[in-house]
């Protein structure tokens, strides 16, 4: 069979499952809808946690994004999991004790303030429709690239599935539905990676082959691509060109964004007990690192392989893959020198006589996991089988997202904010319909994605670390804080990241560098600088404000115990 | 003296506070040191060291591999403490679903 037949039987097979699990796990009340009953085990909610949180950005993105910033590429895999570390000590356990349904339900009954139910709504609606447009890119590339259907179709498809599960099944379908949806992104993800293990060092787990040596040059295998990278003007591999300072601050940013992501908070209301609540971001954070670990070796066999198969060799003998790639333009060739072969090359490429070699080769690094089993030559159906973990990671996450949305406006904004009157029936309906318009909506975005998806996404994390994590921190662990301070501090906070963000971004492209940014500080890590700005906005405004209430005082005392 | 069962709960309620913040604080500062300290602030230094066996420099390891792993079983311990906590101070009922 081809590339193609395998891989309209993986993901006809996969989606097949996925609506199986959905009728079966459908919710009949809001409590289901929300939380899913309250009803997950700590396992099932980890690995359901897991695939909510691995995006397409995760499966499809990071081992590229790595494979072309080496070193500097750590910044995604500490950021992306120390901040399971703060969800397990410092939110998680309390969240849970609380016991609500959305996470600006906490932040409006702990601040006792309407105001600030409404800035949480907002800002939980943005950082989901950031994301969730990315996810949906991501389904028409897979689509687009393997199945040979129109980007538009493909993300019709997508949305059709999220559809039905998310409607029928709020939190409940979801939950059962990532379960599976992991299951199969994390065999997909692990087949091709051990595959390649094998192949360039011997060694069947990828975590250590990429520490080991090379076969083909009997030296070890970073050292190789070190020496690789050197002929050719890259910097070296296992160290940065970042400075010191961004990468601290980048990582601090990921890390709290990802503590401070609405969609990821909210899958802890749904276990039985704190206990719970505790153990399952545990389990999370191991069914995250099997991926994590895994992609910096996927990283390492990917630019190695890409260096071999291109750098110097004539254009016209490019593989299959290589012109598939540049049909869908995420592969480009200008054959600068005129010479018929490709030179892919850093900025510090010098030739044999000392003169500047320019490169010739763009690669959309978005591409490298989804080409790599076709440039390493592959069976067939593992190529198929990353499609199917490709679609499976985005729409899990895609559906998480859609019902943080879709419950910040049944929830949020009709129950607790304008229509308190709201019947249980009628809140479900409405928890349907918004999450089916939130669907709209995202497909919209897919087909017609907005320029700066990419650009974006720093967008979500650093609001979710601006507003978000302070506030519940805060609200946890400072009895003295008040309204006054929150809600400032909040607003301070994302005023301060999103300036910085437009700024740099939208206003004033040309300017986006070390030498203009504020201690050295890339938007991408201005996040931490807008969470320390909430913090010292809200503990100052609370030391000058009335205290809270008494029975806030008591609501503090009943969460921190379990 | 009759004592006073509220003062009693409000003082064991502190204790467990406490200890609690006593945990998160000691973990935090290992995710700190494995993270910002061995990946980021320390990466050059620990470079020069080089895993015995492998072609990882060290540095580079904590950045890409090791960190990940200390996140891992810092959650699992702290999981074990709170149980243990939990248990000692009668919190472990099935009481609150």
């Amino acid at each position: 069979m081809n590339v193609q037949a395998w891989t309209s039987v993986l993901v006809g097979l996969s989606f097949t499952l996925y609506i199986g699990v959905a009728v079966w796990s459908r919710a009949r009340s809001t409590n289901e809808f929300y939380v899913a009953g309250t009803g997950v085990s700590p396992l099932a909610n980890g690995m359901a946690t897991a695939a909510d949180w691995m995006s397409a950005a995760s499966f499809l993105g990071m081992a590229g994004s790595i494979s072309f910033l080496g070193y500097d590429g750590s910044v995604y895999l500490m950021g992306w999991t120390g901040g399971y570390v703060l969800l397990a000590l410092l939110l998680a356990p309390y969240l849970r004790k609380f016991g609500a349904y959305t996470v600006p339900d906490f932040v409006g009954d702990r601040y006792y303030s309407q105001t600030a139910r409404m800035v949480a709504v907002v800002c939980a609606i943005f950082v989901s429709f950031t994301y969730v447009a990315g996810q949906m890119r991501g389904v028409g590339i897979v689509f687009g690239r393997f199945l040979e259907v129109p980007v538009e179709i493909g993300v019709f498809i997508g949305m059709g599935i999220v559809l039905f599960y998310a409607v029928l099944g709020g939190m409940k379908g979801i939950t059962y539905t990532q379960v599976a949806q992991y299951c199969v992104l994390i065999f997909a993800y692990l087949v091709p990676a051990i595959f390649l293990s094998l192949l360039i060092t011997g060694n069947a787990i990828p975590q250590l082959g990429f520490g080991g040596v090379d076969q083909a040059s009997g030296t070890f295998l970073l050292d190789r691509l070190n020496g690789l990278h050197d002929e050719l003007g890259f910097a070296p591999y296992t160290s940065g060109a970042k400075a010191t300072i961004d990468v601290f601050a980048i990582t601090a940013a990921l890390m709290v964004g990802t503590a401070g992501l609405p969609h990821v908070m909210v899958r802890f209301y749904t276990v039985p007990r704190v206990r719970d609540a505790r153990l399952s971001v545990g389990w999370a954070l191991v069914f995250i690192a099997l991926l994590y670990t895994a992609a910096p070796a996927v990283a390492v066999f990917a630019r190695t392989n890409l260096v071999n198969t291109v750098s110097e060799q004539p254009y016209a003998a490019m593989p299959e893959w290589f012109s598939k790639w540049e049909d869908v333009g995420l592969i480009s060739f200008d054959d600068k020198n005129g010479d018929g072969l490709v030179q892919f090359v850093g900025p510090d490429a010098r030739g044999a006589t000392g003169a500047p070699i320019e490169n010739e080769l763009t690669i959309d690094q978005d591409i490298i996991v989804l080409a790599n089993p076709e440039i390493s030559g592959l069976p067939n159906w593992v190529i198929g089988l990353v499609a199917a973990g490709g679609l499976a990671a985005a729409l899990s996450t895609a559906a998480g997202l859609l019902l943080v949305v879709s419950s910040a406006v049944s929830h949020d904004l009709l129950k607790r904010g304008f229509k308190p009157d709201i019947t249980e029936r009628g809140e479900l309906i409405a928890a349907r319909l918004s999450a089916a318009g939130a669907v709209v909506v995202a497909g919209y975005l897919g087909i017609n994605p907005p320029g700066f998806v990419t650009e974006v996404v720093a967008f979500a994390f650093g609001l979710a670390a601006a507003s978000f994590f302070p506030a519940i921190i805060l609200g946890i662990f400072s009895k003295r804080m008040n309204r006054e301070g929150a809600v400032l501090g909040m607003i301070c906070g994302i005023s301060l990241t999103a300036a910085y963000i437009v700024y740099f971004k939208f206003v004033n492209p040309t300017a986006n560098s070390s030498e203009h940014w504020w201690f050295g500080i890339s938007p991408e890590g201005i996040g931490t600088v807008g969470m320390l700005t909430n913090f010292v906005v809200a503990l100052t405004v609370s030391r000058f404000t009335p205290p809270p209430p008494a029975e806030i005082a008591d609501l503090v005392d009943m969460i921190r115990v379990p | 003296m009759i004592p006073d069962p509220t003062a009693d709960t409000a003082r064991a309620r502190a204790t467990y506070w406490r200890r609690n913040l006593t945990y998160v604080a000691s973990l935090l500062a290992v995710w700190f040191v494995v993270s910002y300290g061995a990946g980021i602030l320390f990466v050059e230094q620990l470079n020069t060291i080089r895993i015995p066996g492998t072609g990882f420099p060290l540095g580079f390891w904590f950045a890409q591999q090791g960190s990940i792993y200390v996140f891992v079983v810092l959650i699992f311990v702290y999981v074990v403490l709170m149980n243990r906590l939990d248990r000692k101070h009668g919190l472990d009922k099935d009481g609150d679903r």
